[in-house]
């Protein structure tokens, strides 16, 4: 069966936990940027939980089914309708044939999933049906979703059920202001002792510039680098560096000026300074803000950074057997 | 050369083999994870050789990442006393300088670039003490160069220059990036030349353009067809000018898949290289030329 595209929404991709193992030729690991809702919005509709499903930003798109089968629609808060009729989110819906799946306006949060029984059957591109459209590679013909697509549907869901809820303390809310937890490192040696602090101090603001391969941040004070004469081959800018590998999560600061996060569909490598990385709790949160929000960054040691990460793990657990 | 390691996150080891780049450092750092690669260590899912550093990928919930740092360290000893030397592909790449495409797109960007009344090849040309583009052509594709990372997006190649480092050639990057840059550009940036293996945004100054596909994500290209990105860390690049002409045949091979890189498995030394470097280039360019 397949599903028709009405309407794509603003940037609806097909996603699914992403293709690790190729970042080393500059081919990112892709996937939904909030992971953890991708994984709920699966389990819902007896998929596998990495199975492949829709992730749509800022405006949910609009769907026709062709056979009955159930969905889930999970991540932001955005009012799911079923033949204009509003039904809940983070909810196994039943479809009926001919229906059609939409959305009301973004009330809170970035990102929505939409998991299907059976998963979004496209053909995997190295290990992954996730969309990485720079590179034209996964998802549906290598690009984001466009009205008249017919996305494929595949059939190894395990007895899909309608009615099955995620528990209200499994659904992230997006906190606010966001707080975003960084362990410093890689070249924070660049700048000043006072300017780092500065950094983590200040209030800083989600810029415009925000999409899956990077989140810009603004508002906050430039930072101070050390002064040195630059290594051969790092270019003449204090905040560029002999090019390196980008760790997902890096935070460069171009110029010294405005923050990038860099997140699942990252630029693999390049010659701008960072001067540490979100921790990996914090990433599902990330793909989860809007311009504008207000963020602190704050400094984290590795034990709480690996403290997060069982807590997040613990959570994903605590989904898995609500959801059995 | 003393190698700083910081931890990228909960998930990345990084680094720096050395803060400027050197073949010394870049074979350094190839050594390094070549060992680490070798070893096979559990939790470790992805190793990423970057100029003169490197990354490595892991999942702390299989190894700790002091219990990783130490094993790291530990391999440095072994990967200073390695050979520096590296079985590896001599490819020549036919490039169309002063194309019409790169010279449309560089025109629609002056505003961008220091020198807005120059291309950016005069540019690069005067900045480097060339006289004339042409001169400065023959220096660019004079030498053979290094990919000593592959990445920012898919399958790009930076490639360092295999010469005296006062021979070498540095330009700046654009002082703002373009928004589009073509297909297949020669760019170049710092010490770094690339190429763009996809449309896009980019900083590099642009010199050429390579009928050559390097990027193929559906693997129909008879030399991608075992993986999508041409290009290897440690491949050895040659620049062959070419004109309109051969530009135009070229890409007519190309469309028919009738086109295959001129590639020979060549040994690179580091030491016979570094003793004389330019008879080893004259001898790595008898190699290709020798049909």
């Amino acid at each position: 069966m397949t599903i028709k595209v009405l309407d794509p929404g603003l940037l609806t991709s097909v996603q699914d936990l992403g293709r690790p193992g190729y970042f080393h030729l500059g081919i990112p690991v892709s996937g939904a940027m909030d992971r953890f809702a991708l994984r709920a919005a699966n389990l819902l509709v007896g998929n596998d939980e990495g199975a492949a499903g829709l992730e749509a930003v800022f405006v949910g798109p609009t769907l026709a089914f062709q056979t009955d089968t159930v969905v889930a629609v999970t991540g932001a808060e955005m009012p799911v309708k079923i033949d204009g009729e509003v039904k809940p989110d983070w909810t196994a819906l039943p479809v009926k044939a001919g229906q059609v799946l939409s959305f009301d306006f973004l009330a809170a949060g970035a990102r929505i999933y939409i998991a299907v029984a059976g998963g979004i059957d496209v053909p995997a591109a190295l290990g992954s049906r996730s969309t990485y459209p720079i590179g034209a590679l996964g998802g549906f013909e290598g690009r984001a979703i466009t009205a008249g697509d017919e996305l494929p549907v595949g059939q190894d869901a395990t007895k899909p059920a309608a009615g099955k809820s995620v528990p209200e303390g499994l659904r992230r809310k997006s906190p606010m202001p966001v707080e975003l937890r960084i362990l410093p490192g890689l070249y924070d040696h660049r700048v000043t002792r006072e300017s780092l602090d500065r950094f983590f101090d200040e209030e800083w603001r989600v810029a415009p510039e925000a999409d899956r391969m990077g989140y810009r941040f603004k508002g906050g004070t430039p930072l101070e680098f050390i002064e040195r004469e630059q290594p051969f081959g790092a270019g003449s800018d204090p905040s560029n560096i002999v090019g390196s590998c980008y760790p997902y999560g890096s935070v460069q600061v171009p110029g010294g000026t405005e923050p990038i996060i860099l997140h699942r569909d990252a630029v693999s490598g390049g010659g701008y300074f960072m001067i540490g990385t979100v921790i990996s709790a914090d990433m599902d949160l990330i793909g989860q803000l809007q311009p504008n929000t207000r963020t602190h960054f704050r400094r984290a040691t590795m034990e709480e950074a690996l403290d997060a990460r069982r807590q997040r793990a613990a959570m994903l657990d605590r989904l898995r057997t609500a959801l059995r | 050369m003393k190698p700083r390691y910081t931890f990228g996150g909960d998930e990345h080891l990084f680094v720096e083999v050395d803060e400027e780049m050197s073949l010394d450092a870049f074979f350094k750092s190839l050594s390094m994870t070549r060992i680490i690669s070798e070893r096979g260590i559990d939790g470790i899912t992805e190793i990423c050789p970057a100029n003169a550093s490197f990354q490595v990928k892991y999942d702390p919930d299989v190894i700790a990442p002091e219990a990783l740092l130490q094993t790291v360290q530990s391999i440095e000893a072994e990967a200073e006393g390695a050979d520096p030397v590296l079985q590896t592909r001599l490819i020549e790449i036919p490039v169309y300088y002063r194309d019409p495409w790169t010279h449309e797109t560089l025109m629609r960007f002056r505003e961008r670039h220091q020198d807005p009344r120059a291309s950016d090849l005069e540019y690069a040309a005067r900045i480097n003490g060339y006289d004339g583009v042409e001169a400065f052509i023959a220096a660019h594709s004079g030498s053979p160069w290094f990919v000593s990372m592959v990445g920012f997006v898919a399958g790009l190649p930076f490639m360092y220059q295999m010469v005296e480092r006062e021979r070498q050639i540095q330009v700046p990057k654009y002082l703002r990036p373009r928004t589009d840059t073509p297909k297949h550009t020669v760019g170049y940036g710092g010490c770094f030349s690339c190429i763009y293996s996809v449309r896009g945004a980019g900083g590099y100054q642009m010199f050429g353009i390579t009928p050559m596909p390097i990027f193929d994500p559906d693997q129909k290209t008879n030399y991608l067809k075992d993986f999508m990105v041409f290009f290897r860390p440690g491949d050895i690049v040659k620049f062959r000018p070419i004109d309109r002409s051969e530009y135009d045949r070229t890409m007519e091979a190309v469309r028919r898949d009738a086109f295959t890189p001129k590639i020979r498995e060549v040994e690179f030394d580091l030491r016979a290289f570094n003793v004389d470097i330019k008879g080893y280039n004259a001898r790595l360019e008898g190699m290709i030329n020798d049909d």
